[in-house]
């Protein structure tokens, strides 16, 4: 039975909350609440990406597009046109839904690698327009001024505030998800992913669930590229290119698709190797993610969530 | 105490919960089904048999909406059904099972049945997801329903398992039981007792025969011709996609052509 | 004098197109030999082209072999990357899906991609031209000499396939895997080998066009991810593991690509390629050569 237990979850959030004032008083990770804002905003697209590829069997290496999406929507109108941050945060969102509608739609017949195909392409051709639609989005070169958040005058001008604005909407999301997954909906989404057939025949219409759950990640992925965007208060398109949604791959490949915790484990791991530990090899980071696809294909397809099964089952033996 | 499956049945014209007009498939040139044409009195099990290839699973799959009739109509309750999706035609009361099993492997057997609860229940992604009462209220209601199934079924002790741990014979009648979920007024099974031995088959037919006792129509792919000939009203020989022969299971057994074309009497049940 | 302008123009476009084209077909016959004997498609077959290309660079212009006997050496070296990524990242997998092989495919893809970022550094590698820089003027287009050479190569390609599938026995045995493979292993024939000689076959084609083409468009470390969606493009326009297909799909795929960026608007240039896969794959997935029908009880 699919059963997500609630007790991890609140004592992850425990952790969380108590993070940053451990790291205050140990030198060494001071800086790691700044770490975590990006881990937590990646767990924000990897948890929609593990919903729809995971649980539902789908396929997406073009997500770094609804990132993208998000975050240039939010800069472009916030620079641009001096929109209130929080609307344009929804005017993102609302826009990834009507692109991810627009790509969905035609996709729902393909399946497979035709389908991963066609995710990558769409996930280049949004890249490309970033790079040159240069009078919009001021092209490779970026662009900077992105506003802050703030709310009611509480500006979250502080790494810390930052940090547990996003985790505010990372456990939001989590939860959401959670429960979708264990309620009639998560069940027909799971049973697409096994046979879209027998769910056909069992009354699910699946191109609705389909979009749904395409038009749900995309959503928060475009959120999680607004976070971005003010945290950063400047973005360029390198940061949505292909390599990012191979990234995303690794993440939710890495700790495990099939589980919503595998999204979260991921995350971390690649957040911080990305950032401290593969530092030192530079040049050979691309190498590093490469073997560890590859030896995650190989010795452990259900990621390091299956791992505690795979060193029970050698114990048996 | 096993509830009651509710089920409302209504009289179509004539009688006929299902009616099959001329309806002619084509794959390109290749015609599995030739001018089928068929009635189907409510409340009666009706066999289709006939060699491999003949078109049964084809004809269940035009019935069901998988794909379009070439050409003909498919009536149910008086309504035309065929250009529908088989999420539809599911919605209005027709469910199926599969030749090779189609369970969900990724599911536990009650979470199969679960499924089956889909169409008779209401709640969108939103509101699954904020977890609001109505939805929490329902999840229960579909447990507690799929669970009655279960017993009925009698698999409720296997409840937890992984459906793709359990035996053929079992899986199958899993299978029918996820069907039952949906609250049919009609059933294709295709080929039930297939791969079963003598006690899963018995049981197989027992639990179809029960069914035309909740007053449900059972429509029956089979090749095994005991279990054909006894829980079977009517019997339709197909061979090469068209009607060859169409009665009483005494008929079929007694009918030159069909004895030629099929039984061939060491296949069949003489 | 405004029209023979725009004909001439025109015809520029169609030259480029063609020979690019060739190009994407090299990429897309490969991709269709893997997939006709494994149903795998090869998301790592443009890092081929890639090293094809820089490898003849480190032969040729590093080391001062002359390019007769760099040309094979090159193709030799990428053939054993292609085996190599048979080995390591197909052969081990124990539950291939097709989730799990196109992950391994992409991580293969970028393990070859950093290694070359690392030897070769980020900067484009020019090559010598086969048969020197002077252009030809055709008709007011200009012709590189070069693109003789990539179409050149490209028949090569298809006659020696031609005659390996349908005269050698080997050949012969490769089909009847694409056709068969539990029939083909009944009567005999070693599967895996059959798998591997694919993956080695579509390694060499790759290596020859990244040879051919870097003379003309230069290559760095991360031309493979591109050009591996654009073959595929070719695939899917022509009918997935349709030879002639294949060679179709190129073409028109180069010419539409180097109409729309001479037209239209060169920064987008990559992107007609990717809209005109999309379509394809949106409109029908079968190729302009494939059958609807069979493309519908297919596994994609």
């Amino acid at each position: 039975m699919l059963r997500i237990r609630k007790t991890p979850i609140a004592l992850f959030a425990a952790i969380i909350i108590v993070f940053p004032w451990i790291a205050r008083l140990i030198p060494a990770i001071k800086n790691y609440p700044d770490l975590l804002i990006f881990a937590g905003i990646y767990c924000l697209i990897t948890i929609g990406l593990s919903l729809l590829m995971g649980f539902s069997g789908q396929i997406s290496l073009g997500h770094a597009a609804f990132f993208g999406i998000g975050a240039y929507i939010s800069g472009v109108l916030t620079v641009r046109y001096g929109f209130n941050p929080w609307v344009c945060m929804l005017i993102g969102a609302g826009f990834a839904a009507v692109v991810a509608v627009l790509v969905g739609l035609p996709s729902l017949k393909l399946r497979g690698h035709y389908l991963a195909m066609a995710t990558l392409a769409f996930g280049i051709i949004v890249f490309i327009i970033f790079n040159e639609e240069v009078e919009l989005t001021g092209g490779p070169d970026g662009m900077s001024g992105i506003p802050g958040l703030s709310l009611f005058g509480f500006a979250f001008d502080s790494m810390e505030r930052y940090y547990y604005l996003v985790w505010f909407f990372v456990f939001t999301s989590f939860i959401f998800t959670v429960n979708v997954i264990q309620s009639r909906s998560g069940r027909a989404l799971r049973a697409i992913h096994s046979s879209q057939e027998a769910s056909m025949a069992m009354g699910v219409d699946v191109s609705r669930y389909k979009i749904g759950v395409f038009v749900y990640s995309a959503v928060i992925a475009s959120l999680a590229g607004s976070l971005y965007a003010h945290y950063m208060n400047f973005i360029n398109p390198s940061t949505f290119d292909v390599f990012f949604s191979i990234k995303l791959l690794i993440m939710i490949s890495l700790g495990g698709m099939h589980d919503i915790w595998g999204a979260v484990i991921g995350s971390f791991l690649v957040t911080f190797l990305s950032f401290e530990w593969l530092h030192y090899f530079e040049e050979a980071e691309i190498i590093v993610y490469g073997v560890i696809l590859l030896l995650v294909t190989i010795f452990m397809p259900n990621g390091l969530i299956g791992l505690p099964r795979i060193v029970l089952g050698w114990f048996r033996r | 105490m096993v509830q009651e499956i509710n089920i409302v049945v209504e009289k179509a014209g004539g009688g006929a919960i299902l009616e099959v007009e001329d309806v002619i498939m084509s794959f390109g040139g290749l015609m599995a089904l030739i001018n089928l044409g068929f009635h189907v009195r409510e409340g009666i099990i009706k066999a289709f048999i006939g060699p491999n290839g003949a078109g049964k699973t084809t004809l269940f799959n035009v019935i069901t909406g998988i794909f379009p009739p070439t050409e003909g109509a498919v009536r149910f309750k008086g309504k035309p059904i065929d250009r529908l999706k088989p999420h539809e035609i599911s919605r209005l009361g027709i469910s199926r099972t599969f030749q090779t099993v189609e369970l969900f492997a990724n599911m536990t057997v009650l979470e199969n049945v679960m499924l089956g609860r889909h169409i008779r229940t209401r709640s969108s992604f939103v509101a699954s997801g904020l977890r609001l009462p109505h939805a929490r209220r329902q999840e229960e209601e579909i447990r507690c329903r799929a669970m009655e199934i279960l017993e009925f079924i009698g698999l409720a002790g296997k409840w937890s398992e992984s459906s793709g741990s359990l035996p053929l014979g079992e899986r199958k009648i899993l299978e029918i039981g996820r069907a039952l979920a949906t609250e049919p007024e009609l059933i294709c099974l295709d080929e039930p007792a297939a791969g079963l031995n003598e006690t899963e088959t018995k049981t197989a037919a027992d639990l179809i025969k029960r069914l035309k006792e909740k007053g449900i129509t059972v429509l029956l792919v089979e090749h095994d011709m005991k279990v054909v000939m006894n829980i079977s009203d009517e019997i339709l020989v197909l061979n090469y996609g068209e009607k060859i022969a169409e009665g009483s299971p005494e008929e079929i057994q007694n009918n030159p052509i069909v004895i030629e074309a099929y039984l061939g009497g060491e296949n069949g049940y003489a | 004098m405004e029209k023979i302008t725009l004909a001439s123009q025109l015809l520029q476009y169609l030259i480029t197109g063609v020979t690019i084209g060739s190009i994407y077909a090299m990429v897309a016959i490969g991709f269709n030999i893997i997939y006709n004997v494994t149903e795998i498609i090869n998301l790592a077959q443009g890092e081929f082209v890639m090293l094809g290309g820089l490898v003849m660079v480190f032969f040729h212009a590093g080391a001062g072999i002359p390019i007769l006997p760099a040309f094979p050496l090159t193709v030799v070296v990428v053939t054993l990357v292609g085996i190599l990524l048979n080995l390591l990242a197909i052969r081990p997998i124990q539950k291939p899906s097709v989730l799990t092989l196109i992950i391994a495919t992409i991580g293969a893809s970028i393990v070859i991609k950093g290694t070359a970022m690392m030897i070769w550094g980020k900067d484009p590698y020019d090559l010598t031209p086969f048969s020197g820089r002077n252009p030809i003027c055709f008709l007011g287009a200009v012709v590189q000499p070069q693109y003789f050479w990539v179409g050149g190569f490209l028949l090569v390609v298809v006659v020696l396939l031609t005659l390996f599938f349908e005269k050698t026995i080997v050949g012969k045995a490769m089909s009847a895997c694409a056709d068969n493979p539990t029939a083909a292993s009944l009567v005999g024939i070693n599967v895996k080998k059959m798998i591997l000689l694919s993956f080695s076959l579509s390694a060499a084609i790759g290596a020859v066009a990244g040879i051919v083409l870097t003379p003309i468009a230069l290559m760095d470390y991360n031309r493979g991810a591109m050009l591996a969606v654009k073959g595929f493009g070719a695939v899917v326009l022509g009918g997935l593991g349709s030879f002639p297909g294949a060679i179709l799909g190129g073409l028109v795929l180069g010419t539409i690509e180097s109409f729309g960026a001479g037209l239209l608007h060169s920064g987008y240039k990559d992107a007609f390629a990717l809209i005109v896969l999309l379509a394809g794959l949106f409109l029908r997935p079968s190729g302009l050569l494939g059958s609807v029908e069979i493309t519908k009880i297919k596994k994609f």
